[in-house]
């Protein structure tokens, strides 16, 4: 460890850090543009130097590491000073250079008030500029529908380069030109194709790159910041929800390192649109084959009336994609107490079973396990597509030692932004990695930590069972599944899945799975079905089923729906959410439903009262208390309670059946795939934009 | 002056043979065998006892360069990179050796190599020496097929020789950004540390060398380093090409002593300054970058690293910009600073920012449309700038403008005077660059 003097105060710091990060060890800011913890350093601001005594100039901190510090010739440790004249002037000089060619039109950008260089010039500048002459102007860039760019207030510190080029692994973004002509581009002047590209708006540390669609709404000091949690995929990402009156306006990371860093997709950053559109604010009965307004009373009463003396074996419930623990929970009770088995979360069909062990349908590594991965096996997933943000993950790895780490593929073959081995399409390729006889296993001999994802795409199909046991079965040929390390990982598509199958909303004794459902729907022989957010099924199958929908858009279910309860979308309520590693938490409202939509678990425990079978609670408190006393592990929020590993060893020895037939992604599009994000604008563009690249993708039109 | 037996150029002017046959009868490649069975470290002491410092502009000791490569291996080769990428205005020493005298070039690399372990080297040459690339890839194609240099020659060194064609950027003459532009990469300057010793080209310990150092080591190494030291003055030793340029009756390159005085080099050599000596206005000593000298400062001035320091300018690459007394001083610092607002690569913020300010108040000082305030700003910009960016063209950029400012500060005083006395309107609208 070594010693510093940081200001006079002597300091021990990590060996291998640089001289900025030891500063900020000993208390000390450093300001900065170009350097960020996350991506490569490239010290070209010189907003960060600082003064080391025994060198002639001051030293840009964030790239010199403290080992490369030598001690003085008394045997004293390295002497750094950060707040003497030659480092004020340092910095007052380096101020004043960014400000020459920077407009100064603070008054209408948006990053006002949360600008680094606004808050820097403040704090580090001088109080005037001494520059005469004209201004630089650099023309706008098309960066997409997402990304508005103001280039003359841009002050090249590259950071949304290097963030496209190593955390996104796309190579869409750079500079061309020289000197004071340099400008960041990406050339050709088409929408950037990542999945994560908005990040680099909040990288950006001036208002040269903002976001599209809030631009000029609203101004940072007025809005109300909740801290949430996202729901457009399973690994719940740590958000923080801005909202300004009833409206939200913007969505932002926040960083959580165990998750996602402090990066976020595009859908989970501008899906707020999505928020306002298609929105049932009210209570719907079907009449005469219309839909029409209808009080809170009429809806319970229409069900009431259908639900009396139903037979429990008539009545089915499917939770949706987005549904958090609480309503889940209670209309699970809600299907108990109409003494109806027949409860599903697994929209897609996924053959995931909670009584084969909670290992069996959790992401056990964790997605920091990522980290230390040597040998990753994506069975039936294409992580680009279903968890952006744990995609990145893997690149993080391969990219710190490309050497030490190999990917293999079972499924489709697509740009995942690392190299991999191609390994086959389908179950084949599955079971002779099974069976110890694939070349996959020669190559990733002596891992330490090898993975495997199987992903949505390989266990919803007929054959999903035996996929998850030849999956598992894989896992222990790879030498996965150790006493202390789990590589076995599911990884999940839907929010709600992880937290559904933990509290068992799965069909009980008797029970009918979703298809089960359907079929039976479609035969008559399933009079009442509850659909909780469900919209991914194929509505057509309900036959004459009386379909209750609870949720908050109006997508395929509220179509089909005879009673529509309006509930709330994930930023209107206090919710509890699992992601995929089975890790509760917690979101949180920003705003208040709509209209007349409530809190979903209010609207199942208010139902339930009508119909007589009252649920044993009258607060979201008593509720959560109900749940935690019944499943433990949902009360730490925030951590992982990990799950037996022995399950999974049990799991490989089943002997599935599989079929032929390659694995195929269940996403069909990113943008598209949930209710919220159907009715966004936004995503719609974008889903457009991608479509369209796909297809026209010949270079000269446009 | 320089004795002819002396000289380490004998054909710098390309009277003679360029080729391996005139090369030889020069001397070049004779017992270069034997120098070499001598070993590794007795070439790089050599080096060092000759006292030879680079002749690339910042005078750093070569042996002692040399001495940092690693010893031994730890998986990664050794390269030499050789920068030819002579950029500097007015300097134009090493195209004269690359064009007539290229096997000194390339027997000197083969010392280098051999002296730092590297099996390979890479000459890195200006995109615009498109002459040059082919007389020097033509001397190569000889050693090659005299066996003289490639795996398996004569002088039981495996080494290979590459020539690689820049594209005309000053910045690449800086020797980071000469790695990446080899590399492949955006010719943008690396951070140091770690240096180019440690993590060099492609990742591996790398030396880069100026054309001129490494041509002059084969005769360090053939007549010793006690001759070569005897040369010049003490730190300062051994023979330097000059090329002097601008108001001299005749313009040359020449190899002279270190240390010889100024007035000796420019009347012996150059013809005189035009008009005669006391027509002498300034002198910038050492390429476009280091600071002016006025005339005043010229009449006993020696010619080397030390003395040239010690009056806050350089040696530089030796090229001697003259400049009499029908100069506009100002303007042409504003045409240098021009230069390096040009070719700043706008890496990092006080060269991309501060070269294009200070191009901007000269261009307006050389017609006095400023204020004299801002001649003391100017300054402090300069300073600004100097110390405080990744690479040294910061300083290059700083320091012609800091010796206007310090010998000339007259003038432009003079020019804002004239101008406030009788402002000229402006008559045509200039559009805003």
């Amino acid at each position: 460890m070594p010693k510093l003097i940081i200001n006079d105060a002597e300091v021990e710091v990590p060996d291998g850090i640089t001289l900025i990060q030891a500063c900020e060890l000993a208390g000390v800011e450093i300001p900065r543009f170009c350097y960020h913890e996350r991506l490569s350093i490239a010290g070209n601001c010189r907003m960060c130097l600082v003064q080391v005594e025994g060198m002639p100039k001051p030293v840009a901190s964030c790239a010199m590491g403290v080992s490369d510090l030598r001690p003085g010739r008394d045997g004293t440790p390295p002497t750094i000073y950060t707040d003497n004249e030659m480092v004020k002037k340092a910095r007052e000089g380096v101020m004043e250079f960014l400000l020459v060619n920077h407009p100064l039109d603070c008054p209408i950008c948006d990053q006002g008030g949360e600008c680094d260089l606004q808050d820097q010039a403040m704090a580090y500048g001088f109080d005037g500029g001494r520059f005469a002459d004209n201004k630089r102007a650099v023309e706008n860039k098309y960066l997409g529908p997402l990304i508005g760019t103001y280039m003359n207030r841009c002050i090249h510190c590259t950071r949304c380069v290097r963030f496209m080029t190593e955390v996104a692994g796309v190579e869409e973004l750079g500079a061309i030109g020289r000197g004071e002509d340099m400008e960041i581009t990406t050339y050709l002047e088409q929408g950037m194709m990542s999945e994560l590209s908005g990040n680099v708006v909040d990288l950006c540390p001036v208002g040269a790159l903002t976001s599209k669609p809030y631009a000029f709404v609203s101004r940072p000091w007025e809005l109300s910041k909740v801290d949430s949690v996202d729901v457009m995929d399973a690994v719940g990402s740590a958000i923080r929800v801005d909202s300004r009156d009833r409206e939200v306006l913007r969505i932002l990371p926040r960083p959580f390192d165990a998750v996602n860093e402090e990066w976020i997709t595009d859908k989970t950053r501008h899906v707020w649109d999505g928020l306002r559109t298609q929105r049932l604010d009210r209570p719907y009965i079907r009449e005469n084959g219309k839909l029409r307004p209808a009080t809170w009373d009429e809806a319970f009463g229409v069900i009431a009336e259908k639900l009396d003396g139903l037979d429990g074996k008539r009545f089915a419930a499917i939770a949706g994609d987005l549904a958090a623990l609480e309503e889940t929970y209670a209309l699970k009770q809600l299907s108990d107490a109409l003494s109806s088995p027949n409860t599903d979360c697994r929209q897609d069909g996924a053959k995931l079973d909670p009584t084969l062990g909670r290992a069996s349908y959790l992401f056990n590594s964790g997605i920091a396990g990522i980290d230390e991965a040597d040998a990753i096996l994506l069975v039936g997933t294409n992580p680009r597509l279903e968890a952006a943000i744990l995609n990145a993950r893997i690149r993080k790895r391969y990219r710190a030692d490309p050497h030490s780490l190999t990917v293999g593929v079972i499924g489709e073959e697509s740009d995942l932004h690392y190299p991999y081995e191609y390994l086959g399409a389908g179950p084949d390729t599955l079971s002779q990695i099974a069976d110890g006889s694939h070349e996959f296993l020669k190559s990733i001999e002596g891992a330490k930590r090898p993975m495997v994802i199987v992903g949505q795409g390989a266990l919803a199909r007929k054959d999903g069972a035996g996929v998850l046991a030849m999956a598992a079965k894989a896992a222990q040929a790879m030498g996965a599944l150790t006493k202390e390390w789990n590589g076995f990982n599911v990884l999940h598509t839907a929010a709600s899945r992880t937290g559904a199958l933990d509290l068992g909303f799965v069909p009980g004794k008797g029970g009918k799975d979703v298809d089960g459902i359907l079929n039976a729907a479609e035969k008559g022989d399933m009079d009442v079905v509850y659909l909780l957010g469900a919209d991914e099924l194929e509505v057509d199958r309900l036959g004459k089923a009386f379909v209750i929908y609870q949720g908050s858009h109006g997508d395929r279910g509220a179509h089909r729906a005879d009673v529509i309860l309006p509930g709330a979308a994930y930023t209107e309520k206090d919710a509890l959410y699992v992601n995929t590693e089975g890790r509760p938490q917690s979101g949180a409202r920003a705003i208040f439903p709509p209209g007349e939509a409530r809190e979903d678990w209010k609207i199942v425990r208010a139902l339930s009262e009508r119909l007589g079978k009252t649920l044993p609670y009258d607060s979201l408190a008593q509720l959560r208390s109900r749940m935690f006393a019944d499943n433990p592990h949902l009360a730490l929020i925030g951590t992982i309670s990990p799950a037996e590993t022995a399950v999974l060893a049990n799991l490989a020895k089943t002997d599935g059946k599989v079929s032929k037939g390659g694995f195929k992604s269940p996403i069909a599009d990113f943008y598209l795939t949930n209710p919220i994000a159907r009715a966004s604008a936004i995503m719609a563009q974008l889903s457009a934009m991608h479509a369209e690249a796909e297809e026209g993708a010949t270079g000269t039109d446009g | 002056m320089l004795a002819d037996k002396d000289r380490i150029f004998t054909n710098l002017y390309g009277l003679h043979d360029w080729g391996l046959k005139g090369a030889m009868a020069r001397g070049a490649w004779d017992g270069t065998k034997d120098i070499l069975a001598r070993g590794h470290e007795e070439v790089i002491e050599e080096v060092k006892a000759s006292g030879l410092r680079g002749r690339g502009g910042a005078g750093f000791p070569t042996g002692l360069k040399w001495s940092f490569m690693p010893k031994e291996s730890d998986g990664r080769p050794n390269y030499l990179v050789i920068n030819a990428d002579e950029s500097e205005p007015g300097t134009c020493k090493d195209r004269e050796i690359m064009r007539h005298d290229p096997h000194l070039l390339i027997e000197g690399a083969m010392f280098a190599s051999f002296a730092m372990r590297a099996h390979t080297c890479y000459i890195y040459i200006r995109g615009e020496f498109i002459r040059e690339r082919e007389r020097l890839q033509a001397a190569i194609d000889q050693a090659y097929e005299a066996k003289l240099i490639g795996p398996g020659n004569k002088n039981g060194w495996d080494f290979d020789l590459y020539l690689h064609h820049g594209a005309g950027a000053y910045i690449c003459g800086e020797e980071t950004a000469l790695l990446e532009s080899l590399e492949g990469k955006k010719g943008m300057p690396r951070l140091k540390p770690p240096f180019p010793a440690n993590v060099g080209l492609y990742g591996a310990p790398t030396t880069v060398n100026n054309v001129e150092s490494i041509a002059a080591v084969p005769d360090i190494m053939r007549r010793g380093a006690a001759w070569f030291a005897g040369l010049g003055k003490p730190n300062n030793t051994g023979t330097k090409l000059f090329a002097i340029s601008g108001h001299v009756n005749e313009p040359c390159v020449v190899e002279e002593e270190m240390g010889i005085p100024l007035r000796e080099l420019l009347d012996k050599h150059c013809g005189g300054v035009r008009g005669g000596w006391d027509n002498l206005l300034t002198v910038i000593p050492g390429g476009s970058s280091v600071p002016c000298l006025p005339a005043d400062q010229c009449n006993d001035l020696d010619m080397d690293f030390d003395t040239l320091k010690d009056l806050q300018t350089g040696l530089g690459t030796a090229a001697v910009i003259v400049m009499d007394k029908s100069t506009d001083i100002v303007r042409a610092i504003a045409r240098i600073s021009y230069f390096y607002k040009h070719e700043s690569c706008g890496q990092c913020t006080p060269c991309r920012e501060g070269t294009g300010w200070m191009w901007r108040v000269l261009e307006r000082m050389a017609e006095g449309k400023a204020e004299k305030r801002e001649i003391d700003m100017l300054f402090d910009v300069s300073k600004q700038v100097e110390g405080h960016t990744i690479c040294a063209l910061g300083d290059a950029a700083a320091w012609p403008v800091q010796g206007l400012i310090r010998n000339f500060r007259h003038v432009i005083e003079e020019r804002i005077d004239q101008y406030a006395a009788k402002p000229i309107p402006a008559s045509v609208p200039v559009a805003a660059e």
